[in-house]
C-alpha cells in the first residue's frame, strides 16, 4: 500500500507542480511510439514548453498512471493538473485550435 | 472468437444509435507477431456522443473495452463523432501513426 500511495503522490506532484506534463514512451527527441511522437509534434506545433516523463524509464509510473486519471493508454497530456487526453484527443484539439489556447493559458 | 469481432459486438451493444462503426486491425503496422490483434483503430459515429466532450467519449469506449485493454489489446486509436461532426469531416477519420518500436509490455 505504501508503495502505491508513494507513486500516486509522485504523479500528483508532477502534474500539479508543472503547467504542462506529457507522459510518453521515449523522449521528445527520440519518441519510441508513433502516438507519443504525434503528441510531441502537436505540443511543439503550439510552441509549448512542457515537461515530459518517459514511462519506459519509470515502470512504476507506467504501471500506475492509468489508475491516476482512469485513462488506460499512453501518451497522456496533463495541463494544470488535469488530464486533457491521449494522442487522438490532442490531435483533434490541435486541429481545432483549442490545444494552442490551452497551452497558452497554462504558460 | 476473434478479438475484432468481440470489439465490434461490445461497441454495437454498448452505444446507443450507433450509425457507423469501423474496427480496423492495424497490428501489422506494429512490431508484433504476424496475425496479432493488438492495435486497433476505431471510428464511431453515434448520437450518444452529442453533448459529450472528447474525454467522456473516449472513456465510454475504453470502459466498454476494459477487458480487451487489460488483455492483449495494446493500443486503440479512437475517433468518435456525432453524425453532424462526421458530415463535416465528409466521412474521413485521421490516419493512425506508424510504430516506432518502443516498449511492448502487458502493462499497456
Amino acid at each position: 500500500m505504501g508503495v502505491l500511495m508513494d507513486v500516486m503522490e509522485r504523479i500528483r506532484q508532477q502534474v500539479e507542480g508543472n503547467p504542462i506534463v506529457l507522459y510518453m514512451k521515449g523522449s521528445p527527441d527520440f519518441p519510441q511510439c508513433g502516438f507519443s511522437q504525434r503528441a510531441v509534434q502537436a505540443l511543439r506545433g503550439c510552441g509549448a514548453q512542457f515537461q515530459y516523463v518517459d514511462v519506459l524509464q519509470d515502470p512504476e509510473i507506467r504501471q500506475n498512471l492509468p489508475r491516476y486519471a482512469n485513462w488506460p493508454t499512453f501518451p497522456q497530456l496533463y495541463v494544470k493538473g488535469e488530464l486533457i487526453g491521449g494522442c487522438d484527443i490532442m490531435m483533434e484539439l490541435y486541429q481545432s485550435g483549442e490545444l494552442q489556447k490551452l497551452v497558452k493559458e497554462a504558460a | 472468437m476473434k478479438v475484432k469481432d468481440g470489439i465490434e459486438r461490445k461497441l454495437a451493444a454498448g452505444i446507443a444509435d450507433l450509425h457507423h462503426l469501423e474496427v480496423v486491425n492495424e497490428s501489422d503496422r506494429h512490431r508484433v507477431a504476424p496475425g496479432s490483434e493488438s492495435h486497433f483503430k476505431l471510428v464511431l459515429v453515434a448520437e450518444a456522443f452529442e453533448g459529450l466532450g472528447l474525454l467522456a467519449r473516449h472513456r465510454m469506449i475504453n470502459a466498454l473495452l476494459a477487458d480487451e485493454l487489460a488483455g492483449g489489446v495494446h493500443a486503440l486509436a479512437i475517433h468518435a463523432y456525432t453524425r453532424a461532426e462526421w458530415g463535416e469531416r465528409t466521412g474521413q477519420a485521421p490516419m493512425s501513426p506508424p510504430c516506432l518500436g518502443g516498449g511492448r509490455s502487458a502493462a499497456d
